[in-house]
């Protein structure tokens, strides 16, 4: 049916355009991101009714069953799914919306005869399966269904470089003569190389892949609206493109590394994969009773936490010793990395989730120069981000990224599993500096511990 | 087909905004950006609907629902999830004596 005009379906799809805008922008503060979302998520609604009115649409009923199948499936997961999870599904939905565009394209390619529009074709296509393929190894990265260390083979690059230039070629042959078969095997070539692309990423750069994947689809899905003349999908794709791009070189930045280092650095034998090597040199350990002491007579304290408390799900444990400190005066803040958790910001919402207050959450610029005032910084399953070889160490892999600055505070707890270096394989020397104890175990029971024992003081 | 140079406009205009509000995202909320992002490209259940609309054999008619399968799990799960996590840092209150203490959720 086409109840509505071309006039009217545009302007619904400019109101639903701008919505999207409003719940990025709504972002901006805690305090409007949740209307913010809302306001997305009505602009969804206008788009999809408007397209069930304005288009002449066969087979509306199995449509609409197909929406109460995909709803029926996605819902209860993003109801249910545990905070510390969040990381794959936002990578699974990311996937299977680029899987979506890429089957659109396919579609879409029999009604296509302007070559630029084929062009479009072949660029959701291979995107599309690109992303798709990509989260799929991400999921299983961070499920821990495959093994977090790069994966490789020998000769690796070289595959890809084959996979690389038969897409071209097979782009170019749909581009040419519309041929439904060339199209299958640029959508099997961009699977192959959504694999080759992610296989080789290590477990901690994973968060920086999830950005740069959902930027490819909504690439993908910027491609879609060319290809299906709809300025929306036009729109909303370049939008997430867009802050998908700029979210990658934050997170990118965040690390001291450059994007291309990341996706590329296994392929030229970078070291992602983290070192095995433990130091023998001596180090202070503590028990949790010294390690309780010391925080429940502290003044002001602050907690970094990092990927190993998120690994522990040890995020409420924390929550619960930061009151307990609370309750006995102690000023307690979090110091929060941009790249603590396993993906951008996940540490703030496993914090959230478990009732810290947003306020107490403070962010790298707003952290750094309060640790002069402050007793003792715990960090938790932390390192890279703590390591002061990020300033004075010019060959270390992690060179130039920016540090929370513990070793200003006044004493140095770390609640570590053991000696083992952080993911960038350095040493860290602020663990033998003699104003640090360490306590070693896994960060949940250690804080358990040390919680019981601030409760016993 | 829309005119390529209209197109164009619109994609740089979009390609500006979008770096103009994401950078003004605060890093706290950068896995709901992502993540409200990530809803926002469900959006290609549009197009799905479209290409299912005009499937005139089975075999498209299957892909292309298959397609719609998809994209409304990209778009609905990901505008719940979202809220969910906004949920719990919009609800906060500074002060709150004691409240979660004592009890472990997971």
């Amino acid at each position: 049916m086409s109840v509505l005009g071309p006039g009217w379906t545009s302007l619904s799809y400019l109101v639903a355009a701008v919505c999207f805008i409003l719940a990025l922008k709504g972002l901006s503060s805690p305090r409007t991101a949740r209307r913010g979302n809302a306001i997305g998520a009505s602009g969804a609604l206008v788009a999809v009714v408007t397209v069930f009115l304005s288009a002449k649409l066969e087979n509306i009923p199995l449509i609409l069953a197909a929406i109460a199948v995909g709803s029926a499936v996605a819902v209860p997961v993003a109801r249910r799914v545990q905070m510390t999870q969040m990381p794959q599904l936002v990578a699974l939905f990311n996937g299977v919306g680029g899987g979506a565009a890429a089957l659109v394209a396919v579609l879409e390619l029999g009604h296509s005869e302007d070559p630029w529009v084929r062009l479009a074709v072949v660029f959701t296509m291979l995107v599309g399966a690109v992303s798709f393929a990509g989260s799929a190894v991400t999921v299983g990265k961070l499920q821990e269904l495959i093994s977090t260390r790069p994966l490789l083979f020998p000769g690796m690059p070289a595959v890809m470089g084959v996979v690389v230039l038969g897409a071209a070629a097979a782009g170019g042959l749909v581009v040419v003569t519309g041929s439904g078969g060339w199209a299958v095997a640029l959508l099997a070539l961009g699977l192959v190389a959504g694999l080759l692309l992610v296989l080789p990423v290590g477990g901690a750069d994973v968060p920086i892949v999830i950005s740069l994947l959902n930027a490819f689809t909504g690439l993908a899905v910027a491609a879609s609206g060319i290809v299906l003349g709809n300025v929306l999908l036009l729109v909303a794709g370049t939008l997430v493109g867009a802050s998908g791009a700029i979210l990658t070189k934050v997170m990118a930045s965040a690390m001291g590394r450059g994007v291309t280092g990341i996706m590329f650095g296994a392929f030229r034998g970078g070291s992602t994969a983290g070192s095995t090597v433990q130091s023998d040199r001596p180090v202070r350990s503590s028990s949790a009773e010294d390690v309780a002491v010391q925080l429940g007579y502290a003044q002001r304290v602050v907690i970094v936490p990092g990927y190993g408390l998120a690994v522990a799900q040890g995020q409420h444990t924390i929550a619960e010793l930061a009151l307990a400190l609370a309750a006995r005066g102690v000023e307690v803040v979090f110091a929060i990395h941009p790249v603590a958790g396993r993906m951008p910001g996940h540490m703030n919402v496993l914090l959230a989730e478990a009732n810290v207050p947003y306020e107490s959450l403070k962010e790298l610029e707003e952290a750094n120069p309060e640790f002069p005032n402050t007793d003792i910084a715990l960090i938790v399953g932390a390192n890279d981000v703590v390591n002061p070889a990020a300033k004075s160490t010019p060959g270390a892999p992690i060179y130039g990224m920016p540090i929370l600055e513990v070793a200003l505070a006044g004493q140095v707890v770390f609640l570590k599993r053991s000696m083992r270096p952080g993911f960038a394989g350095i040493e860290n020397e602020l663990l033998f500096d003699p104003k640090t104890t360490l306590l070693f175990g896994d960060a949940k029971e250690s804080l358990t511990r040390v919680l019981g024992a601030v409760k016993a003081l | 087909m829309i005119d390529p140079i209209t197109l164009l406009t619109v994609v740089v205009l979009a390609v500006f905004v979008g770096f103009e509000v994401v950078s003004k995202v605060t890093s706290k909320l950068h896995t709901p950006l992502m993540s409200g992002a990530n809803a926002i490209h469900g959006i290609i259940l549009v197009g799905a609907i479209i290409v299912a609309g005009q499937a005139d054999d089975p075999g498209l008619l299957t892909i292309a629902l298959i397609a719609v399968v998809l994209a409304t799990a990209n778009l609905v799960g990901g505008f719940v999830v979202t809220d969910r996590m906004l949920e719990m840092f919009g609800s906060r209150k500074p002060a709150r004596p004691g409240a979660g203490a004592g009890e472990d959720r997971t």
